[in-house]
């Protein structure tokens, strides 16, 4: 099934490359993956889909919250949350489709980005399952082109984050080095 | 700078191998008081680091150069992530100019290495340096303990700057799970207490929590039989009378119906590894689990628990024990006797099929040389292993009454580990005798390392269990693969007193059981390094034996007997 996870990680050099291992690593197969900076500039947020069976998703979520740059990880599949995908389209068209094409745009809140002679460019966002019916309605005008940002969700309800506080370490403890 | 960060930490000892961008860092280590042990190959100084570790619980550390120094640890990082074991492994990299130029000795170290360590850095600023290394000694030492990784680029070693002592080190993500909760903690208690047949599952997270006194009190205090397993052994003694030797693939049979059997099994930083359940269905099919570990992701992993305890296991024991102190059972004689008939069964499963030694008139039987490495040692001597048939005739007929003794790659199973982590015991135990028992195959992996040994001195007992194969592989080839011997017969093993005369040291090679006894004696007897090869029967086999996917019940206790042909 696909589990749909909203990480919080420090912005650091590998902290991408450490989640990607780790699911490859583990056996977990990545359906999308996105990812960017929040408010806080030293954190991203990252939302994964993963293909995974069900009595796998916690420990899925386990592993997530071994690694040391992640701050949170929490699994929306469950939770009240909403889920929404950017997809932009080119299609191309002929002259008597045109019309039908921007009302089919239309019906699904789409924006056209792009006209010309050949056809238009268009932008959809909507749940992933929405845009796979728009997508599955521009290729029945012609030839399509598309490109989807993955999936990008939040939580409806905010979940307490816990932070560590800072340790002393044995390099506190001694005042002068130890010759 | 580096130098006064691992001061800070403790080190006394650093197991390395320099090389072109280390060599600042070398410079300064010449005249520093830090020991730097020169081994022979980048493997073994990560294996040397473990070694170290495992004997002491102290961070163990090691260091390579760029490039092929980097990739060389590789092995031994993995090893100690396997079972575990806290090292800081600092590696070299190319000036942070070159970094991605193809630049000679260069290698995507921090890439390579993200899933063999729990941690790891590229430092490419001198202003980061300091917070990185006792970040590395922090993570590597906290919760589950692990081996972290510090890459340092050229730059960075040149640079001059003042150190300016860190004093704490924040990883808000990082979270270290001790306390365990009370609530579970309390109903754990109460289960173990009113099992008719509880047993305990101990194994390598009691080492690495130093909890053996705490195991010891809750097996008594909870009147219950214990199986400890190939990474926990001597966590409990292996005279303690509760003890009842080691689970899984080659455990004894009274161990294996023990957990097959058990009405409430009480696992304590164990895993549950797949060659300690075989068929995980079948796995202590009739028991409520209360599994205690600090890792929250082994719990549930493979199997899952009725009590989950996240949480020191020394913590979480100490709070056991003192419930069962407080809180006494009801007088109960049903239980009473149920426990009896318990006690009675597991005595009389080990009085069935006991872990045998083997002994011939003709030849040495690899059995009969670890009971007398055992008579030796006497539960006390640390004792190294590699892989294989010698390792687990080791772990079933050496006695272990302290952790910290047995010290063997574990989950991962590396080949040509024991002798370089004998190396590190050395160092760290020099009050110890060190027997370093290795196959004919993995000892032949790590021959360059007799150079370190010689080189330092060290009074290593180097015991070879030559069978002049690989054992356990072709174990396997006879048993699975229609006794279809491929390439694992091993001919052309080097003269032991040669060799071990070529390095300045004492060595001999026997192969009468006669001789066994006084040869292993000479070997102790001597102040220096000693090499003894022995030859032992070809043809042995390890058993009892569980073979891949079966239930741990159904054991092969013995080789297949010659059937009588029936007279005509």
């Amino acid at each position: 099934m696909m589990q749909i996870i909203s990480l919080l990680l420090e912005n650091k050099p590998g902290a991408l490359m450490r989640v990607t291992g780790l699911l490859t690593q583990r056996g977990y197969n990545i359906e999308s993956l996105t990812v960017a900076r929040t408010l806080d500039p030293d954190l991203s947020r990252m939302t994964i889909v993963v293909d995974v069976e069900s009595s796998k998703r916690q420990q899925v979520i386990k592993q997530m919250n071994r690694l040391i740059n992640v701050l949170q990880a929490t699994d929306l599949t469950d939770l009240p949350s909403v889920v929404r995908e950017l997809l932009l389209v080119r299609v191309r068209t002929v002259q008597e489709s045109r019309t039908a094409v921007l009302k089919e745009a239309e019906i699904f809140g789409g924006l056209v980005v792009d006209s010309s002679t050949e056809g238009f460019a268009i932008e959809v966002t909507g749940a992933p399952e929405k845009l796979n019916e728009f997508v599955d309605v521009m290729r029945s005008y012609g030839e399509i082109d598309v490109t989807r940002s993955g999936s990008l969700a939040i939580a409806l309800e905010s979940k307490k984050l816990r932070l560590q506080p800072p340790v002393p370490t044995r390099a506190g403890k001694v005042e002068e080095p130890v010759y | 700078m580096l130098l006064e960060c691992l001061s800070r930490e403790g080190v006394d000892c650093i197991f390395g191998y320099p090389g072109g961008v280390t060599l600042p860092f070398y410079d300064v280590l010449y005249d520093h008081h830090i020991r730097h042990v020169l081994v022979r190959h980048e493997e073994n100084a990560a294996f040397a680091a473990e070694g170290y570790a495992r004997a002491t619980g102290k961070v163990g550390v090691c260091c390579a150069t760029s490039g092929p120094g980097a990739t060389n640890l590789v092995t031994g990082l993995v090893d100690a992530m396997m079972d575990s074991i806290p090292i800081v492994a600092l590696t070299g990299q190319v000036p942070t100019k070159l970094i991605g130029s193809d630049a000679f000795q260069e290698a995507d170290t921090f890439g390579i290495t993200r899933s063999c360590t729990k941690h790891n850095y590229l430092v490419r600023r001198l202003e980061e340096l300091a917070q990185a290394v006792h970040e590395a000694f922090y993570v590597a030492a906290s919760g589950r303990p692990g081996p972290v990784l510090v890459d340092i680029t050229k730059d960075v070693f040149q640079a001059q700057g003042h150190y300016q002592p860190v004093t704490s080190v924040h990883l808000p993500g990082y979270k270290v799970f001790t306390e365990g909760h009370t609530g579970q903690i309390r109903r754990a208690a109460q289960l173990a207490q009113e099992a008719e047949r509880p047993l305990v599952y101990a194994g390598g997270g009691i080492v690495a929590a130093g909890a053996s006194a705490e195991l010891k009190e809750f097996v008594e205090r909870a009147d219950t039989p214990a199986v400890v397993t190939l990474m926990g052994l001597g966590s409990l003694p292996s005279e303690h009378p509760n003890f009842i030797s080691m689970p899984g693939m080659h455990g004894s049979y009274a161990a294996n119906q023990a957990l097959t059997n058990c009405d409430v099994l009480i696992a304590l930083g164990v895993r549950f590894d797949d060659r300690v359940t075989g068929r995980l269905a079948a796995f202590a099919p009739h028991a409520k689990v209360i599994h205690v570990d600090i890792d929250p992701a082994e719990i549930g992993k493979n199997r899952a628990p009725d009590v989950p305890i996240v949480g020191d296991v020394k913590r979480v024991l100490t709070k056991m024990n003192k419930q069962l102190a407080e809180e006494k059972a009801p007088a109960n004689e049903k239980l009473v006797a149920a426990r009896r008939a318990w006690w009675q069964q597991v005595r009389a499963w080990k009085d069935e099929h006991p872990l045998q030694v083997v002994t011939s008139d003709s030849e040495i039987k690899p059995q009969h040389l670890m009971a007398e490495i055992d008579r030796l040692s006497g539960g006390n001597a640390i004792v190294t292993s590699d892989v294989g048939q010698h390792q687990m005739w080791a772990a079933q007929l050496v006695r272990f009454n302290e952790p910290r003794l047995w010290l063997n790659s574990g989950g991962l199973g590396s080949m040509g580990f024991g002798l370089p982590a004998a190396i590190g015991a050395q160092f760290a135990r020099p009050d110890k005798l060190v027997f370093a028992i290795a196959g004919d195959g993995g000892f032949q992996m790590a021959i360059p390392e007799l150079g370190t040994i010689a080189s330092n001195g060290l009074p290593i007992k180097i015991i070879i269990m030559n069978n002049g194969y690989l054992g356990m592989v072709r174990q396997w080839q006879t048993l699975f693969y229609n006794n279809r011997l491929s390439s694992v017969e091993l001919d052309c093993f080097p003269d032991a007193a040669k060799l071990a005369g070529a390095y300045g040291f004492k060595g001999r090679t026997i192969d009468k059981p006669w001789e066994l006894a006084p040869a292993l004696e000479e070997a102790v007897r001597e102040p220096g390094p000693y090499l003894l090869n022995v030859k032992v029967t070809p043809f042995e086999s390890v058993y009892p034996m569980v073979p891949a996917g079966a239930a741990i019940n159904e054991m092969v206790l013995g080789p297949p007997q010659p059937v009588p042909v029936p007279a005509t």
